[in-house]
C-alpha cells in the first residue's frame, strides 16, 4: 500500500491540473502584475521600462486622485467596523441570548448576503430615486419633504449612501459568524453566568465576547480587506462619481487599464490594492494576537 | 417562580425584568426583520407596475393594475432567457469542474505520501488572501493573445482558479474526519488508487461536496469584475453583466428592470430556502477554520 500511496503517475494525476490552473490564474499573475506596474504601455503598443516612475505619479504626484480613493476606502473600513461590527454581535448576541424564532429570524438575516450584488445594487438606485425610490417616498410620507434628495449624485451623500446597501447586504454574514462562534462554546459557561445573576451585558461583555475574540479577528479582516477591495457596489451604484466622491482604489484602477488604457500605471494601483490587503490582513491577526497573550 | 410569587405583582422582579427584555429583543428583531425583507417587497410590487403607477406616488402598495408583461418583456426583450441560459452554463461548468480538481488534489495533499504536499497546500490557502484584481489585466492579456476573449471559458478559467483555494480548504478539512481504514481495506483487497478515489472517497466527501458547489455557485452565479471585463458580446453575456447594461438603456420602462431583477434572483432564493443551513454551514466554513 506504501508503494501505491507513493505512485508518481497517479500524483500527477491529482495534482497538476488543479496546481497549473491555479498556479497560472491566482499566483503567477501577482508577479506579472507587479512588472506590469514598472512599465509604461498602452496594451498594443511596445512597452517602456519605467522604473518606479508609476508609484511617483501616484502617490508623491496624485495626479488621478489615488489618495482620495484610498481615504474613501478607508472610510468605508472605518464605517465597517465601527458601525457593521457592532450592529451584527447585537442581533448576534440576541439571537443567542434565546428568542422565539431564533432560526426564522437568521435566515431572513442572511438572506441578502447570497444576493447578487448586481441585483441588490440595481434595487438600491431605485431605493434611492428622487422622484419614486422607497427612502424619498417614505421622507416625504411622514413629513419630512425637505429631506428628500438625489442621494447618490451629491458628492457629500454619495459615499453614506453607498455604505448603506453594504451594511444591509452583510450585516447577516458577520452576524453569522459571530452566532456560530458563539453558539460553539459550552452550554455550562451561560449557565453558571445565569446562576450567578449576570444580565444581558454583564454576560455579553465579560463573558461571551471575549471568548470568540478569535472570531472577531476573523470577521475585522473581512471587514477591512472587503472595503479595501471592494468593486462592485461602487460600480454599479455611483461608478465612483460623482466627482470622485465615492471613487474606490478598485475602480480608479479599472477606469485607469480599461478606459484609459494606461496599463502599467493601473497595474501600480492593482500592486497597491493586493498589497494593503496583505499587509492588513496580517495588522489585525498580529494586533489582536498580542493583547491575548 | 418561586421569587416572583413572594415579591408580589407589579413589581419588577428578575422573572419580570427577564420578560420585558426578551419582549423588547424580540421587537428589535422584528423591526430589522421588515428592514432586510421591505427592499425584497418593494422590488417584487416595483416589478409588477407601470411607469405611470410608479411615479404615480404608488410606491410600496400593491400596484392597481397588475402589468404581467413586464416578465414577458423582460424574458424575450431584455433577452433575459438568454443571459440567465449563459450564466447557467458558466455556473454549472464552473462547479462541476472545481469539485473534480479540488476533490483530486485534497485526496492527493491528505492521502497520497510525497514531499511537497505541505507547500502545495499552504500555496492553496495562500489564496484565500489574494483579490481578484491581481489577475484582471494579467489574464485579460493572456485572453486577449489566445483570442478567448468573449467565450464561455474566459470566465470558467477564472472562476475555477479563484474557487480552489476555499474549495481545498473545505475539503482537506473534511478529511481529517474520514477514517482511512476503509481505503485500506480496498488496497489490500487489490483495488487500485483511481478504483480507491472513485468508489470510496467520492462518496464519503459527498457533504463537502456539496458545501464546496454551494460556494462555488454562489461565487460563479454572482461574480461581475471578470465578467464585465471580458465579456462584451451580448450573446455571451451572462445575468450580472446583461443587467448591467439595463442602466441608462431600458429607462423608459423602469418594471422590465424590476422583473429582471426578480428572475435573476429566484434560483438563489430557491437554492436558499431548501438547503439554508447548508448554504450557512459553506459560507462560515472559510473563517472558521481560517
Amino acid at each position: 500500500m506504501e508503494k501505491l500511496l507513493r505512485n508518481k503517475a497517479a500524483l500527477a494525476l491529482f495534482v497538476l491540473p488543479a496546481f497549473i490552473i491555479y498556479c497560472a490564474i491566482v499566483l503567477i499573475p501577482i508577479l506579472v502584475s507587479s512588472w506590469y506596474s514598472l512599465l509604461k504601455w498602452d496594451g498594443v503598443g511596445k512597452s517602456v521600462f519605467n522604473g518606479l516612475q508609476n508609484f511617483v505619479e501616484l502617490f508623491a504626484r496624485n495626479t488621478d486622485g489615488f489618495w482620495t480613493t484610498v481615504k474613501n476606502s478607508g472610510i468605508l473600513a472605518a464605517l465597517s467596523v465601527f458601525i457593521q461590527l457592532p450592529l451584527a454581535m447585537l442581533i448576534a448576541l440576541t439571537l443567542a441570548w434565546g428568542v422565539r424564532g431564533e432560526q426564522f429570524f437568521r435566515k431572513v438575516y442572511f438572506l441578502p448576503v447570497i444576493i447578487s450584488t448586481v441585483v441588490i445594487c440595481q434595487l438600491w438606485v431605485q431605493i434611492y430615486n428622487l422622484d419614486y425610490g422607497l427612502l424619498n417616498g417614505l421622507l416625504r410620507a411622514v413629513g419630512l419633504k425637505s429631506w428628500a434628495q438625489p442621494w447618490l449624485s451629491q458628492p457629500r451623500t454619495a459615499l453614506p449612501a453607498v455604505f448603506l446597501p453594504i451594511v444591509w447586504q452583510y450585516v447577516g454574514y458577520h452576524m453569522l459568524l459571530y452566532y456560530t462562534a458563539i453558539k460553539s462554546l459550552p452550554e455550562e459557561i451561560f449557565d453558571s453566568a445565569r446562576i450567578d445573576g449576570a444580565n444581558f451585558a454583564q454576560t455579553a461583555i465579560r463573558i461571551t465576547i471575549p471568548l470568540i475574540r478569535a472570531m472577531i479577528r476573523v470577521s475585522l479582516i473581512f471587514a477591512i480587506v472587503g472595503s479595501f477591495k471592494l468593486f462592485d457596489h461602487v460600480y454599479i451604484m455611483t461608478y465612483g462619481g460623482p466627482m470622485q466622491a465615492t471613487e474606490v482604489p478598485s475602480t480608479l484602477m479599472y477606469k485607469t487599464i480599461f478606459r484609459k488604457y494606461a496599463y502599467g500605471y493601473g497595474s501600480g494601483m492593482s500592486v497597491f490594492i493586493i498589497l494593503e490587503c496583505f499587509l492588513f490582513t496580517l495588522i489585525v491577526q498580529r494586533g489582536l494576537r498580542s493583547r491575548e497573550g | 417562580m418561586g421569587a416572583s410569587s413572594k415579591s408580589g405583582i407589579g413589581a419588577l422582579t428578575p422573572e419580570n425584568k427577564r420578560k420585558l427584555l426578551n419582549g423588547v429583543l424580540f421587537a428589535v428583531l422584528c423591526l430589522i426583520t421588515v428592514v432586510q425583507i421591505f427592499p425584497f417587497w418593494y422590488l417584487a410590487v416595483f416589478s409588477l407596475k407601470s411607469n405611470d403607477q410608479i411615479y404615480g406616488g404608488n410606491i410600496i402598495g400593491l400596484p392597481t393594475k397588475w402589468i404581467w408583461s413586464n416578465y414577458s418583456k423582460a424574458l424575450i426583450d431584455a433577452k433575459i432567457i438568454l443571459f440567465f441560459v449563459n450564466s447557467l452554463i458558466v455556473t454549472g461548468v464552473t462547479i462541476v469542474v472545481t469539485v473534480a480538481l479540488s476533490a483530486m488534489v485534497s485526496y492527493a495533499i491528505m492521502r497520497l505520501k510525497w514531499r511537497l504536499s505541505k507547500i502545495v497546500l499552504g500555496l492553496f490557502l495562500l489564496g484565500l488572501m489574494i483579490p481578484q484584481h491581481s489577475a484582471l489585466l494579467p489574464l485579460f492579456v493572456i485572453l486577449r493573445n489566445l483570442h478567448l476573449l468573449n467565450t464561455y471559458l474566459a470566465l470558467i478559467l477564472p472562476y475555477v482558479a479563484f474557487a480552489l483555494s476555499i474549495a481545498v480548504l473545505v475539503l482537506t478539512g473534511f478529511f481529517e474526519t474520514i477514517p482511512k481504514e476503509l481505503e485500506e481495506a480496498a488496497f489490500i483487497d487489490g483495488c487500485s488508487i483511481y478504483r480507491v478515489f472513485f468508489s470510496i472517497i467520492m462518496p464519503l466527501l459527498a457533504p463537502a461536496l456539496a458545501t464546496v458547489g454551494i460556494l462555488t455557485y454562489l461565487s460563479a452565479y454572482n461574480e461581475m469584475m471578470f465578467a464585465v471585463t471580458y465579456i462584451s458580446t451580448e450573446r455571451l453575456k451572462t445575468l450580472t453583466v446583461g443587467i448591467l447594461g439595463f442602466q441608462g438603456r431600458y429607462t423608459t420602462n423602469w418594471g422590465t428592470i424590476g422583473a429582471s431583477l426578480v428572475v435573476a434572483v429566484v434560483p438563489t432564493v430557491i437554492i436558499y430556502l431548501l438547503l439554508s443551513n447548508q448554504v450557512q454551514k459553506g459560507l462560515t466554513a472559510g473563517a472558521l477554520k481560517g
